[in-house]
């Protein structure tokens, strides 16, 4: 018979070496590469290390070899987080509602609209970005139905502008926000509720007493489910935003297509993935060991 | 629980959010089923009922290969990460041992990094290692991503468990071998599917790292796809997209029913 803890490492085997060698390694690697001299012609100079990627982001190097302030870059990252912010926003208004809405329901009424919030979580994402452009173009059906009734004369112009990709963004990630607000609104002792109204509090101060503080792991959850992705999304605004740098995503491709700079577009990926995580350790700290958060 | 006859519990406006999120939600892909059927060359002008865009599909051999390429990755993909995943959960379940908490960080790593860092990051190391973009790279980067999925389902079920199943066998001389393949894999089979199911479907819709770490023998269908919308919306995109959502839907209320029959 093997000892439990010889047992257990080779149960955990296959997937820490998974993780660890196709996972960390190359986010170290990335890490790592993002201090080298580019190559000429795409890929990097091994052995000469230089901090240039992290001077670009602000810098750029004129005729003379001097280095001359570049706000591109910036621009780029703070379009990416007002974007990111403000799809967060969108959803949480519209994502708290619909979530306060179903956890009301009876139970058989709950499970239907759960199961219709979560398939569009299930079918790709891609291609329903794709719907929107059939929506949103010129001569689209967002056009043809506004005109229809009056509402717009000429074209619709909004393919191709950061307010087609907010319309993108909201859409894509909406069942994030309601879902995680849904599971704790669904646990909610509504008791407390009941114990405000008989207390004499009206509607508008039993929300803001009692739901919204208790709903709060869940609004908190769904704010980070959303702001993430939203602001690591590549396909997103390259296909509602046109071909334009808009997002730190297209940023990051675009090192490895046309400009040909891997080590910067690592250092971009290494400075998205700080922020990410420096977000997560303070999420981390703040709320998981809140009353009533989740594990 | 709640009841919703009480009047007080009624918030203004909550209802209309509601209904509009609905449609918000599935406004698109109805329109975009709707449109397959399109006969008019200019996707978005409706002029008939036609399955012929389809039949276009089904004729594209570069579809076929691309469909077959996603098929035998997510395939693939679905068994190495479900077995990986299995065993992982059977290990965390246990009495807890130093490291558990490195080993759950790992696990939420592919799940919390941002897609196109993940993307980066394994082309990089690939290209760094020397190993060719191909099926077998895009394989390796989609285990990666599929074993957190797989393993949620697997050690949640684990956790609810009774484990007066497993002290019952073994009072009854089952060795523990026995045990596992008498008890506790039978128990644990709903999670191991519903993981294996996740994985797939992930596996399948991935676009970005996919996107990233193909190379040009290794297109899948979100690739090949992606590839189509850049050169124009054409009816032809309509339908592959229309099939793509059609069968992910079939497999969601699939997989529901299927959940709704072992309760």
């Amino acid at each position: 018979m093997l000892s439990a803890s010889v047992r257990r490492t080779g149960l955990l085997a296959p997937t820490v070496i998974t993780l660890f060698v196709f996972m960390v390694l190359p986010m170290g690697l990335m890490a790592w590469m993002s201090f080298l001299e580019p190559g000429t012609y795409g890929g990097v100079q091994w052995g000469h290390y230089s901090a240039k990627s992290y001077i670009q982001f602000l810098y750029e190097w004129d005729l003379d070899d001097q280095l001359v302030l570049n706000t591109d870059y910036v621009g780029i990252f703070l379009r990416s987080f007002l974007l990111a912010g403000g799809a967060t926003l969108a959803t949480l208004l519209i994502g708290f509602p619909t979530a306060l809405y179903i956890a009301l329901k009876d139970e058989k009424a709950r499970n239907r609209w759960i199961l219709l919030i979560s398939i569009p979580f299930w079918t790709n994402l891609l291609v329903r970005t794709f719907a929107w452009m059939l929506l949103l173009r010129n001569g689209g059906l967002a056009e043809q139905f506004l005109s229809s009734i009056g509402l717009v004369k000429e074209e619709l112009n909004i393919l191709y502008t950061p307010t087609a990709v907010a319309i993108g963004l909201v859409y894509s990630f909406l069942p994030f926000m309601i879902l995680p607000i849904y599971t704790s609104l669904e646990k909610m002792d509504w008791k407390l509720v009941e114990a405000a109204f008989d207390l004499g509090a009206n509607r508008w101060m039993a929300f803001r007493r009692v739901i919204l503080p208790l709903a709060m792991p869940g609004i908190v959850a769904g704010c980070m489910l959303v702001l993430i992705p939203a602001l690591g999304s590549y396909f997103i605004p390259e296909l509602l935003g046109g071909g334009k740098s808009l997002m730190i995503g297209n940023l990051i491709q675009n090192q490895f297509g046309a400009s040909r700079n891997w080590p910067f577009g690592a250092a971009l990926s290494f400075a998205l993935l700080t922020v990410v995580m420096v977000t997560m350790i303070a999420y981390n700290l703040r709320f998981k060991r809140a009353p009533g958060a989740d594990k | 629980m709640t009841t919703s006859v009480n009047p007080l519990w009624r918030f203004r406006g909550v209802a209309g959010t509601a209904w509009f999120a609905m449609v918000y939600l599935y406004l698109p892909i109805l329109i975009l089923i709707v449109l397959s059927f399109n006969a008019n060359k200019v996707a978005t002008i409706w002029s008939g009922f036609s399955l012929q865009w389809y039949s276009v599909v089904l004729d594209n051999p570069n579809i076929m290969r691309a469909a077959k390429n996603s098929l035998i990755i997510a395939s693939c993909a679905t068994v190495v990460s479900t077995v990986f995943a299995t065993l992982a959960a059977l290990a965390m379940s246990g009495p807890t041992f130093r490291g558990q908490s490195v080993i759950n960080a790992m696990l939420g790593l592919p799940l919390l990094a941002p897609e196109i860092v993940t993307a980066v990051a394994s082309l990089l190391f690939f290209l760094a290692i020397g190993m060719e973009l191909g099926l077998l790279s895009v394989l390796v980067a989609h285990v990666v991503f599929c074993i957190p999925f797989a393993y949620m389902p697997i050690r949640a079920r684990l956790e609810g468990m009774d484990p007066r199943y497993k002290e019952a066998a073994s009072d009854l001389y089952a060795t523990p071998w026995a045990t596992f393949w008498r008890i506790t894999l039978p128990l644990l089979m709903p999670g191991v599917v519903s993981g294996a199911m996740l994985a797939f479907i992930i596996s399948l819709d991935d676009f970005v790292i996919t996107f990233f770490v193909a190379g040009a023998g290794a297109t899948t269908l979100p690739v090949y796809i992606f590839g189509m919308i850049r050169m124009g919306i054409t009816p032809e995109v309509n339908a592959i997209s229309a099939m793509m959502l059609l069968v992910s839907i079939l497999f969601v209320i699939l997989s529901w029913l299927v959940g709704r029959v072992k309760q």
